[in-house]
């Protein structure tokens, strides 16, 4: 027996969006009409890609469309994509919260689910009363959750309230909770959708510790969605990037993260300025292209160094010229300004000024650059607008374990820190 | 190997038989039947000063009030049995289906939250509902019998205790399963289109009216007889008031037809609702 645990073939799932009206039942009963011959559905025939933002010709929606992928015994399973990809569609087909359209899902053991906060808690009963409840849920004899019973308190933290009514509970102590519960009570598949947002630190930290102690102490398997990178990055071993219902990509983890940092972060981006010569006032000089060289559609890392050119036609010579860059973040803050040295150029050149951006300068955020053209060291004589935009994302292979939060501030700076 | 060779334990399809009913699943889960029923008990009286004291108010102002409108102003026959008795005991059965209809007809929309977020057979939750009404309905039981004693010590009331007393747990059976089988054909009909939801509340009471509740089946003329004898109701009734009273129209085949009945109404209701919980989340 291979160790497949999970394996899934062919899975789509087609929504219906809109009101249900009497045009539904027309629908239902001509879809039923068809099936009852032994037909295909003719809706199932129609449906859009899902996309969030434009707008489709079909009332039709195919939240997941042909997804194929294994898990295997043990593995944690990243998932991650944009909000509408389909995550928490394929999550809740996994979790039999609903049935799939097409295709099949096969699994080996019981799948325990924590989608969202505080799955399948009664706010009236007490916390303890909860874990047998949801434990029952999960399909645990009492025995089984008895024994537990101190473990998960203990896990939770939350002793002194474990015989009150959760509906007295913040919502972080409901969550450690719900996933002290479904941690402990042995699922052989433990699906776990971004329920960690509401932890604090602390309890991040046990959760994470927990996981891959189900996962690599106990060979059980995790299937982890959450759009915390850093938190995936170090998790999971193999990554699934969501895109419009599709898989996109099924593999590494940095490089899934990579492609959907990439697409996520980086969505208007520009890259290049084709200046196509004209554009300045100033005939002498003339702008041909900037550009930043740029990975994943102008996506850096704070560990990456940012590369930017411009390259200008001279058509008189010019005395005592630089170029000039200001560097603003999308929010309109003016971060910096910096200049070349200043050159003489003779009729007929064309050169290629560069800028190099350090590694561990820029947090987190999307930036704007403008130019000058400067002579005689402060004449401007002309201006481009912000014509180049490139994103810096935190770089997740960096985390130090410590916190899966975001930094904070405009600069992601690295310096030397002392203890005595 | 091929995935056709291995022993898969769970496998998820768009569509299933419509007689996979997995009874097996079902009696799996039989513990959070149990943890159900509690919550169901413990939730409903929590946060209320008079607590379970609320099951015998209700029928008490119940009775009273058949007993004034009934009784004294419309002079409807009790069969010989004094009224409170009469009343009393086609209340406690009566209730006991319509509490248990009204609540699993609703079990989707009730349970949306819940069955929005974790998977468990859904057949759970009208089970419990039928099962943990009991605990209301054995409350009001205690209390009449109580009144049938203090008659029966106190008065020269004609009241007797007969064999089909005996019955009573098949009696009890009979009503919760039918209620759990209409009241689960109703939430799998309303889950997309709620038409039927308006119909809900009238309808259990016009079934009240057409069932011997608040008059004899003997009161009944003989022309509109076979109406009442149709309906499945009629006999249970009839069958509790034989056992408890010593009046009651009711013989063994009304019981069989009776029992016939509710078992087609229970495997059309879990056929349908098998159908819709797959994915009544998409429509709810």
């Amino acid at each position: 027996m291979s160790n497949t645990i999970i394996s899934v073939e062919n899975l789509s799932k087609q929504y219906r969006l809109g009101m249900v009206g009497s045009g539904t039942l027309r629908e239902d009963v001509v879809g039923w009409w068809y099936r009852v011959r032994g037909k295909e559905d003719p809706y199932l025939k129609l449906g859009d890609k899902n996309t969030r933002d434009t707008k489709g010709s079909s009332d039709y929606v195919w939240a997941l469309k042909d997804v194929n992928f294994e898990v295997k015994q043990g593995e944690v399973l990243g998932i991650i994509g944009k909000n509408g990809a389909g995550k928490s569609t394929l999550l809740k087909l996994l979790s039999r919260v609903t049935a799939p359209t097409t295709g099949t899902i096969k699994a080996k053991g019981r799948i325990a689910s924590l989608l969202e906060v505080g799955t399948g808690f009664h706010p009236e009963l007490t916390g303890k009363e909860n874990v047998y409840l949801n434990g029952a849920i999960m399909g645990m004899r009492k025995s089984e959750i008895t024994r537990k019973m101190d473990e998960i308190i203990d896990f939770a933290g939350v002793e002194r309230y474990i015989d009150t009514p959760v509906k007295r509970y913040s919502s972080g102590m409901y969550v450690r909770l719900a996933f002290a519960v479904a941690a402990h009570l042995e699922p052989e598949i433990l699906i776990v959708d971004e329920v960690l947002a509401v932890g604090d630190a602390e309890f991040q930290k046990k959760a994470i510790g927990k996981i891959e102690d189900v996962s690599a102490g106990q060979g059980r398997t995790v299937l982890f969605v959450s759009h915390n990178m850093k938190a995936v990055s170090a998790m999971c071993s193999r990554t699934l990037l969501m895109q419009d219902g599709n898989v996109s990509f099924n593999g590494n983890t940095d490089e899934a993260i990579d492609r959907y940092l990439g697409v996520n972060a980086g969505g208007d981006n520009i890259l290049y300025h084709e200046g196509n010569g004209a554009n300045t006032n100033n005939t002498s000089i003339q702008l041909n292209y900037a550009q930043i060289n740029a990975p994943r559609s102008g996506v850096f890392k704070t560990t990456e160094q940012i590369p930017i050119e411009m390259t200008l036609s001279f058509t008189e010579s010019v005395e005592a010229f630089h170029l000039n860059m200001h560097v603003w973040t999308t929010s309109e803050e003016h971060l910096f300004e910096v200049s070349t040295d200043a050159i003489t150029v003779k009729k007929g050149d064309q050169k290629t000024f560069r800028f190099f951006i350090p590694e561990w300068l820029l947090n987190a955020h999307q930036y704007t650059c403008q130019f000058n053209f400067v002579i005689n060291r402060s004449k401007v004589i002309y201006s481009t607008g912000k014509i180049l935009k490139f994103s810096v994302i935190e770089a997740v292979e960096e985390n130090n374990l410590l916190y899966y939060g975001k930094t904070y501030g405009l600069l992601s700076v690295k310096i030397d820190t002392k203890i005595n | 190997m091929t995935s056709e060779q291995e022993n898969w334990s769970l496998v998820i399809e768009p569509r299933e038989k419509w007689w996979n009913f997995r009874l097996k699943e079902i009696w799996s889960y039989r513990e959070l039947v149990l943890i159900f029923v509690r919550r169901d008990i413990v939730a409903v009286y929590k946060q209320t000063i008079l607590g379970p004291l609320w099951f015998f108010l209700a029928p008490i102002f119940t009775v009273v009030a058949y007993n004034f409108v009934f009784g004294s102003i419309a002079k409807m026959s009790t069969d010989g049995i004094p009224g409170p008795v009469f009343y009393l005991s086609g209340t406690t059965l009566w209730g006991y289906f319509s509490t248990c209809f009204t609540a699993t007809s609703n079990t989707f929309t009730d349970n949306a939250a819940i069955f929005g977020k974790v998977y468990f057979p859904r057949m759970i939750a009208p089970i419990s509902t039928v099962i943990s009404t009991l605990f209301k309905f054995g409350v009001q039981l205690i209390m009449f019998f109580c009144l049938i004693a203090y008659y029966m010590l106190f008065t020269d009331a004609n009241l007797e205790i007969t064999k089909w007393a005996w019955l009573f747990p098949l009696l009890v059976v009979m009503m919760g399963g039918l209620a759990l089988g209409v009241g689960i054909i109703l939430s799998a009909l309303t889950t997309k289109y709620r038409d039927l939801k308006n119909f809900i509340g009238f309808g259990v009471t016009l079934l009240m009216y057409v069932s011997p509740v608040i008059y004899p089946v003997s009161a009944v003329p003989d022309s509109y007889k076979w109406f009442i004898k149709f309906n499945p109701i009629s006999p249970i009734i009839e069958a509790f008031r034989l056992g408890f009273t010593g009046v009651g129209t009711v013989d063994a085949i009304d019981l069989v037809y009776s029992g016939a009945f509710i078992s087609v109404i229970l495997l059309i209701g879990m056929m349908l609702f098998h159908r819709v919980e797959r994915t009544f989340m998409d429509t709810v």
